[in-house]
Parts: C-alpha cells; structure tokens; sequence
C-alpha cells in the first residue's frame, strides 16, 4: 500500500554490531526468522515471475511448453484486440490517476476547512474504498444501465438523453474510469488530509501577516509542501489502475467488443481460452510496462526535495 | 467564516451524500423489494418490504452455497491474514534491529512485492506442482506471499520506536532469541498489529482476482466469487443480487465502524514521510 522509503538507522548500527560479535553467530536476532516468510514469498512470487519469462516464450498447456521465440509478444502487439488492451491499460491508469490527485487534492482541502460535519463526510468519502470491488461492479453496472438505471432516469428528467454508459464501445473504458474514481478516491482524500494536517500553520499565518490572498496560500505553501502525499497518490493509484482487471472485468468484461479491455483482462481471457504461453506473454508486457514507469518515476518524484 | 462554513458544509453534505450515500440506498432498496417490483429497477421504495426473505432465500441458493462460501470467506481471512502477520513481524523486526547483508536484498524484495503485479498463470503452474491448485490452502499461501510486503513496511517502521534497552533486558535475564520476540517484542506490537489485521482483513475477504485464478469452480468459492458466479448467470433477479452485495458489504462495514481510526492509519502511512 506504500511506497516507504526504509529509513537510515547510523544511530542503531553500532550496538548491533558489537552483540553479533560477541555472541558468534548467535545473535539475538537471528536471520532464520526471514525463512517463513521468505519461503511462502520465493516459492509463490519470485518464482513464477522468473518463470513468466522463459513460459512468455513458449507455447504452453502447463504440462509441455514448447519453445516458440518471441511469437507471442509478436501476436501481442500485432492482433488488434491485444494492442487495444495495451493502450487502454495506459489511458484507464492515467486517467484515473489524475483524476485522484486532482478531486483528492480537492475534497482534502474542503474537508480539513472549517466546515460541520467533517467527520461524516470523511467517512462518507472514504467508505466505498472498503466495499468489495464486485459489490461496486454489480451496483455500478446496473444503475449505469441504459434504459433503466438511475443514471439516465435522473439525467432524463432534465431532458437530457443519457448515453449507454458501458454498451457504447467509445465510452466504457471511460464509465469504468469513473466508477474506478469514485471508489479510489476516498484514499487520496484520506492520504491528502494526512499530508495537510502535517504543514505548520506558521507558514499560513506567516503569509496572512504578508498579506496572501487563499490562492496564493494555496499555490505556494499548500501545493509544494503536500508534495509527499501527491508522491504517493500518484504512485498507488498509477500502480492500480496499470494492474487493473476485477472492476473492468465486472462492469464489462472487456466489452463491449474489445474496448474496454487493459492488460488484466487480456491476460484473463487468453488464460480462459488455453494460450498460456500468451498470457503469461500479457503478463511480462505489464511487468515491464509497470517497471519502466513506476521506477523512474519513483525516483524523480522522491528525488525533489521541497523547498519554500 | 462560521457561517461561510456551514453553508459550504451543507453543499458538500448534500454533493456528497448524493454521489456516495444515494448508490448504497438504492442497493438497500432495491434487496428490499419483491421479484417483480424490483425489475423496473427504478429508485423508489418498494411496494412490500422484502429484505429478510430475500436474504434468507439468497442464503439458501444452492443448498446453502452462500453460507459455505461466507465460512470459506472467513476461514481464508482469519488464517490468511494471522500467517502474514506472524511471519511479517518477524521479518520487520530483524531487518530493523540487525543490520546485514540481508537487508537490502530484503528491502528489494519488499518493493518488488508492492509494485510487480504476479505472474498469474505460473503461479498457478507451481501451485499445481506442489499440489495446491484448487484448494483453500493454496489460495491462503497465495493470499500471504502477496500481503508479506505491506505488513513487513508497517511492522518494520514500528519496531523502530521500541527502545532496545528492553532486548537488552531480556537477554540479559536470559531469553533466547525466539523468546525474546514471541514474549517481549511482539506483544508491544500491538497498535500496528490490529492495524495491518484489520488492512489485510478487508483486503483478503474483499479479494476477487485471486479467488478466480487459483479458486476457480463453485463448489468451495469465497462470497466475491458467487457474487460474480450470481452475476455471470445473468438472471433478473436484482432484488437477490442487491441483496447479496448487501451481504457481503456487511463485513467491512463491520471492520470500519470498529477500526475506523486503525484502517486509515493503515492506507495512509507513508503519506507524510514520502
């Protein structure tokens, strides 16, 4: 869920180091208690990732694979459907990202102003976060009905004709977004408001004598000094939307056609249809795709050091 | 500025209410309804409340499914989430008490583990290997080996403020090592314990993806599962469904109205350290 940098501990070491020695190899902090632990986590995930890039590679039925070069990666990136799931994967994983910065940033600000029930809204905000992406799915998907759903019944009321939110092929991967949104978002609020009430109320007061208008309170003390929980926000809501698949897959299926379709539900269906050497295909392409933004990211993000 | 306040209070009360509280409600009321007024689907309060018959006749779908996924669910959850635990503690407190050369292989680790997203289809090929594909235990192994990163980042940046003056203590009135931990460090984890059982909890029991994957098939599904399975049938029974959703959200509702602090402190550590 975070991306903690692991602090520096200088001041701990020496202690540390004079017991190991005395001791032997008996310190009282002994390196077996990492196997458990290391166990479950070597055999289930570094594992099959390693294997996903010889299995990428072959045709495979889990019992015989057989070695076929890149064909798979070819196929991924030349069959339409497939390259359809590679870029909507970025537009769905961008759009929601930003939009949680930006609505997160938003209601953080409304809600650690002074106005009543703060903590209701809090709670409000934050509650569909901890619902079931299914319940949320199944919820969204009928009251985003067509003819039916609340939606486009509340929207034909002011005479507007609502569109077919997830049946409109150049709309669904948007509707799905939107529902994304608004059960992401209260986590970006929640990690905003942390992130708020951690300024120094020196600085705002240091700016009332100087005469700062909100805006500028806003533009120059609030936006640079939260600059840790954008990191954040940006950083988990990019990882999630790239690695996206069970709202997607509820709400449409990928649907209607392909259009909806990102990496997750591509890797899903290949898998389904019995092409595991593609699927895991699907899986090195995220791997990567994921790598190459999410690092540099990181560390760019990380390395600007805020200063007022 | 008090007035300012509460009017712009009451626009957001009533933004807010409208775009998070109205979809829950029209959930309630819609497992609220019999069969047929439910069809229209439409926002109104139903002509005959229904609710404690639908739940009673969603539970007993399928001679009962709903009940044996609800105990999968639970049994997942419970053992899932009290192995991580365990077991991350125990690798946040070495790592921050020892320094190695284990450390920053671990630290890699950890970041891999929070960013890479699984390789799903071997991970089904080694489940299968050690003969685990399709059962409850293989989908607990999974459910640990994929939470360990996050709850060994939360227990290893508390351990940091138990002074070590009491390992020292300890060692000296003559605990081993294993001791020194189960019965002197690990009970004074207890704040950031309930928050990463509380965190898991609701991460596992909400946990669809996996429960596909590496659970597939009716018989012994988690509550996500037959939700979906409810869904795929593509039936017009949306008072049944809506009250399955209504079923199923119970449970974090629960977790949240208890742990409400804990479960935020959980999803925003890190927020202010960056």
């Amino acid at each position: 869920m975070t991306l903690v940098r692991p602090a520096l501990e200088g001041a701990t070491e020496r202690p540390a180091r004079r017991q190991t020695r005395r001791a032997g190899a008996r310190s009282p902090y002994p390196t077996w208690f990492f196997l458990p632990a290391g166990v479950f986590y070597l055999v289930l995930f570094v594992v099959p990732t390693g294997a996903s890039f010889w299995f990428a590679l072959t045709r495979w039925n889990l019992f015989s694979a057989e070695f076929v070069g890149l064909a798979n990666f070819q196929q991924f990136f030349r069959e339409p459907a497939l390259v359809k799931g590679f870029v909507n994967t970025f537009v769905y994983a961008f759009l929601t990202s930003g939009a949680k910065v930006v609505l997160g940033l938003a209601l953080a600000v409304l809600l650690t102003s002074q106005i009543i029930a703060r903590g209701w809204l809090r709670s409000v905000v934050f509650f569909p976060v901890l619902v079931s992406t299914i319940g949320v799915g199944v919820m969204f998907k009928v009251l985003l009905d067509p003819f039916d759903g609340a939606v486009n019944t509340v929207l034909s009321w002011v005479g507007v004709t609502g569109p077919g939110w997830l049946t409109d092929p150049s709309l669904a991967l948007f509707s799905v977004a939107l529902v994304d949104v608004w059960k992401g978002v209260g986590l970006a609020t929640l990690i905003y408001i942390a992130g708020l009430v951690a300024i120094p109320q020196e600085y705002y007061e240091a700016a009332r004598v100087d005469g700062a208008n909100a805006w500028q309170n806003f533009r120059s003390i609030t936006l640079p000094l939260v600059r840790p929980a954008t990191v954040t926000v940006v950083l988990l809501s990019l990882i999630g939307g790239l690695r996206s698949f069970d709202l997607i897959w509820t709400m449409t299926r990928g649907g209607p056609g392909f259009s909806s379709d990102v990496i997750g539900s591509v890797i899903y269906k290949q898998y389904q249809a019995g092409f595991y050497g593609l699927s895991t295909a699907g899986n090195v392409v995220l791997f990567v795709v994921i790598a190459l933004i999410i690092f540099p990211l990181s560390r760019w993000l990380n390395r600007k050091e805020v200063t007022l | 500025m008090r007035r300012r306040g509460v009017a712009l209070g009451s626009v957001a009360i009533l933004a807010t209410t409208v775009v998070f509280v109205v979809p829950f409600v029209f959930v309630l009321l819609t497992a609220s309804k019999t069969q047929q007024d439910a069809l229209d689907l439409d926002f109104s309060l139903p002509t005959e409340w229904a609710l404690l018959e639908n739940v009673r006749t969603v539970l007993a779908t399928n001679d009962g499914q709903l009940v044996r996924a609800f105990w999968n669910s639970t049994v997942l959850t419970v053992v899932a989430v009290a192995i991580m635990t365990v077991l991350a503690a125990m690798v946040g407190y070495v790592v921050q008490r020892r320094r190695s050369r284990w450390n920053p292989v671990v630290d890699a680790l950890v970041l891999a583990g929070l960013i890479i997203p699984p390789a799903v289809v071997p991970t089904i090929w080694v489940l299968q290997g050690i003969g685990l594909f399709k059962t409850m235990a293989g989908l607990i192994a999974v459910h640990v080996a994929f939470g360990l990163s996050f709850c060994i980042l939360l227990f290893r940046a508390f351990v940091a403020t138990i002074p070590r003056e009491l390992d020292e203590a300890a060692l000296i009135d003559g605990a081993g090592p294993s001791r020194l931990f189960f019965s002197v460090i690990f009970p004074l984890l207890r704040a950031v314990i309930v928050t990463v059982v509380v965190v898991q909890a609701v991460t596992v029991f909400n946990d669809f993806t996996y429960a596909l994957y590496f659970l597939p098939g009716a018989e012994n599904a988690t509550v996500q599962l037959t939700l979906y399975n409810y869904q795929s049938q593509g039936l017009n029974q949306w008072n049944l469904l809506f009250a399955d959703v209504l079923l199923i959200t119970i449970p974090p509702l629960i977790m949240y109205v208890f742990f409400n602090r804990q479960i935020v402190a959980g999803m925003t550590s890190g927020a202010v350290k960056g």
